[in-house]
């Protein structure tokens, strides 16, 4: 890309000729038309946020004080009325009991899992782009297919399952690992999403790892610190910051969490059964379930669950922050 | 490769192209197929109608319902056959500008585009050829006195069984519940269950069954509230309760209750499942299968088949309402040959005119013709205002007793509860 010449300076040099002030939109521009590029590149991708997800949230939040039946643009105002109806409705209540048990669950079970993997495979002298690319490609399976062999294959409850099978081999008996009448479905959804997201999170890791300047470990094991004793004193301290980052993803997405909810546990006749059923799948299911079209209790449901997020999100940022700050005196 | 601006302009051009080829097809669900709304009349001459159909399992269909909106003389008719989510495209499409004219929808439209306004009255199109339909489907589509849809064809689920194991076990076909139990338990082997409907144990699918066959409406007659919880509703899901702990009902099979496989492989003696699957189990079986209604439970029981019919309905924004509704009439009215190819050709339905059932040769006679029978007489359709939120808590609550063992009567008291709250809300 060449210039004329007498209208570009040399990085950092204003394109003036001298005594003259610059016009008002060579000002608008910028150094270099800087902001032009700027504006270029950014605004397309502005525009889509604001057009797909604020104006949606806004609107949640406009629909979510109407009756909402069927039509996104309601005249029928009605306050608090769907806050107030989903706050007293003990299922809505009880789903959110259960994001909290999955969250219990997945989010210290794929952090660990991660770790642990991010920690055997930056020690590995051999193939660690090998390894690094195996334990990453469940990445790339959608969650709606892994749910599908998890839910016909793995985890069928009739003899032709493959645990099932298994476990007649070893001479046990069928368990209907899905059907409710067990707590056998925790197993296929925590080992689902940590099948999923570990790959994607133990890189994270290794980045945040590979972060870690080698002279520390080398002044630590000068002064005898070896094996766990690195992992605590150093490894953990000097990972904070990724490891913020990954449990409030972690969180965020267990949050969110509604494919393999769906695709394991949903009835063939578009129902879903009282178990296992985190908050997006019980608004789903009261708001647009079958022909359903509530769009102000969606809404209104929606606009509960971020308040929840942005909640978890503001203490797990002042946790973080607090523990930098005590580390920092 | 050195991607060069050309090199993007020629790729967006690609995309343009394959934007352009996309809409000249008009089939594809992603058209601007939005007939009036967008495309108008063309020429002046006749108007321009979109219709959309879900996308139908049996071979043949697409081409069928495309061979008879193109013999429709009065307007040029666009099909779309929709694939995927079709229950919700439809009501997210109405809300827009690309929505159909004619469109079909299970047992008509909802309550939420009744009272939407957002389809047209239905009853002068019917007129006075109302009574040659079935009338358990007619119930149906009225609310507060029209019509809302003309149906098209009629699907059912009814129960399988086979005389030579019934005969080797020595017992009847089973018309009350408990003489089903007994049935079950006497089939049943080390490798064959005695009765499946469905891996969830029959919950999903039978758990409107077991209001209907104990002798109540889903809503009391004012529909203000449930119209079943009766001390002999809660004794039929005992009864449920008690068949689902024991070995004769099969709860895991290699298909789910609509493929008709595990009974044909053998694997349960007696299968809850679809009409559709008629013509699998009679090549398997030949002459040796039957058919029955779900059987009474209790002493006020009566037998009960579930049905659903795909039915017409009109946008009410369209541009065209007259004409969509002349096509309507025109097709799934008086085009009574098509709708005898519509209902015997692409699998097994029951024609929606009872007069064209004999006309249809795979329900013409033996257990097809009991199945038609059945509609008739022991039909039973979801109520139009059993709503989703009533659905789920329903569902629930049959999840919790006959999987968990809970209490029906506590169980279902919180539904009822919901119920009248539910209705109040959607009636006020």
């Amino acid at each position: 890309m060449s210039a004329p010449a007498g209208t570009r300076g040399g990085p950092g040099i204003a394109p003036l000729a001298a005594g003259r002030r610059p016009t008002w939109g060579r000002r608008l521009r910028g150094r270099q038309d800087r902001n032009l590029w700027f504006g270029l590149f950014v605004l397309p991708f502005l525009a889509g946020l604001l057009v797909f997800v604020y104006v949606p949230i806004a609107w949640s939040a406009y629909l979510s004080f109407f009756e909402a039946r069927a039509t996104v643009t309601p005249t029928k105002f009605v306050g608090w009325a769907n806050y107030s109806y989903l706050l007293s409705d003990p299922e809505f209540r009880s789903s959110l009991l259960v994001f909290v048990a999955f969250a219990v669950l997945i989010v210290p079970l794929t952090y660990v899992c991660s770790l642990g993997l991010a920690l055997l495979l930056s020690g590995l002298r051999v193939a660690q782009a090998f390894f690094r690319s195996v334990f990453f490609i469940p990445t790339a399976v959608s969650y709606v297919i892994a749910a599908m062999i998890w839910r016909i294959s793995f985890f069928n409850g009739g003899r032709f399952g493959l645990i099932n099978s298994m476990l007649r081999q070893l001479g046990g008996s069928n368990i209907d690992w899905l059907g409710g009448a067990n707590y056998g479905y925790w197993v296929a959804l925590v080992s689902l999403r940590l099948w999923l997201q570990v790959g994607f999170y133990m890189i994270l890791l290794i980045a945040g790892l590979n972060r870690i300047p080698q002279e520390t470990y080398e002044a630590a094991a000068i002064d005898g610190a070896a094996g766990w004793r690195l992992l605590r004193y150093i490894t953990l301290p000097q990972l904070r910051a990724t490891s913020a980052a990954v449990l409030m993803l972690l969180l965020i997405n267990a949050f969110q969490a509604f494919d393999e909810f769906w695709n394991l546990l949903s009835g063939v006749n578009g129902t879903y059964p009282p178990y296992g059923r985190p908050p997006l799948v019980h608004l789903f299911v009261i708001s647009l379930g079958g022909s359903n079209q509530d769009l102000g209790l969606g809404g209104a449901g929606t606009m509960i669950l971020t308040a929840i997020i942005v909640v978890f999100g503001v203490a797990q940022n002042w946790l973080t922050n607090r523990g930098v700050e005590r580390d920092e005196r | 490769m050195q991607i060069t601006r050309r090199h993007l302009l020629t790729a967006a051009g690609g995309l343009a192209a394959t934007a352009a080829l996309a809409a000249c097809g008009s089939n594809n669900g992603l058209s601007n197929n939005s007939g009036s709304s967008s495309g108008g009349s063309s020429g002046g001459s006749k108007p321009t109608l979109a219709q959309w159909y879900h996308q139908y399992g049996e071979a043949g269909t697409k081409e069928a319902v495309n061979k008879y909106a193109a013999s429709y003389p009065d307007a040029t008719v666009n099909v779309t056959w929709y694939a995927g989510n079709y229950d919700t495209a439809v009501p997210a499409a109405l809300l827009t500008n690309s929505f159909p004219d004619v469109f079909e929808y299970g047992n008509g439209p909802t309550l939420d585009m009744i009272k939407g306004g957002q389809v047209v009255d239905m009853t002068d199109v019917l007129g006075s050829s109302v009574s040659k339909f079935n009338q358990s489907v007619i119930k149906r589509l009225t609310f507060q006195g029209k019509i809302w849809a003309v149906p098209q064809v009629i699907d059912m689920q009814l129960l399988y069984y086979r005389p030579s194991l019934l005969n080797k076990a020595g017992v009847q076909p089973p018309t009350t519940f408990s003489a089903l139990v007994d049935a079950a338990k006497a089939q049943t082997t080390k490798d064959m269950g005695g009765f499946f409907a469905g891996n969830d144990g029959g919950v999903g699918v039978l758990g409107n069954m077991f209001v209907w066959a104990s002798g109540f409406d889903q809503l009391n007659s004012g529909r203000t509230g449930l119209g079943f919880l009766e001390p002999n509703f809660y004794d039929s899901l005992k009864a449920y309760q008690a068949f689902y702990k024991s070995n004769a009902l099969l709860k895991s099979a290699s298909k789910d209750w609509f493929d008709a496989s595990p009974f044909i492989n053998g694997e349960t003696a007696m299968q809850w499942g679809g009409l559709w699957s008629m013509p699998d189990v009679q090549k398997a079986f030949g002459n040796d299968f039957g058919v029955l209604a779900f059987p009474a439970m209790g002493s006020s029981g009566r037998p009960a088949v579930p049905f659903g019919a795909y039915s017409s309905c009109v946008a009410a924004k369209s541009k065209n309402v007259d004409a969509a509704k002349a096509f309507v009439k025109w097709l799934w009215v008086d085009q009574t040959a098509d709708q005898v190819d519509f209902a015997n050709s692409y699998g097994t339905h029951i024609p929606s005119q009872v007069a064209l059932v004999p006309q249809c040769t795979k329900i013409a006679q033996g257990p097809g013709k009991d199945a038609a029978d059945m509609v008739a007489k022991e039909g039973f359709a979801s109520d139009i205002m059993w709503t989703g939120p009533i659905g789920d808590a329903f569902n629930s609550a049959m999840t919790n007793v006959i999987v968990k063992g809970a209490d029906p009567a506590s169980e279902f008291k919180p539904v009822g509860d919901k119920a009248v709250s539910e209705l109040k809300r959607i009636n006020g």
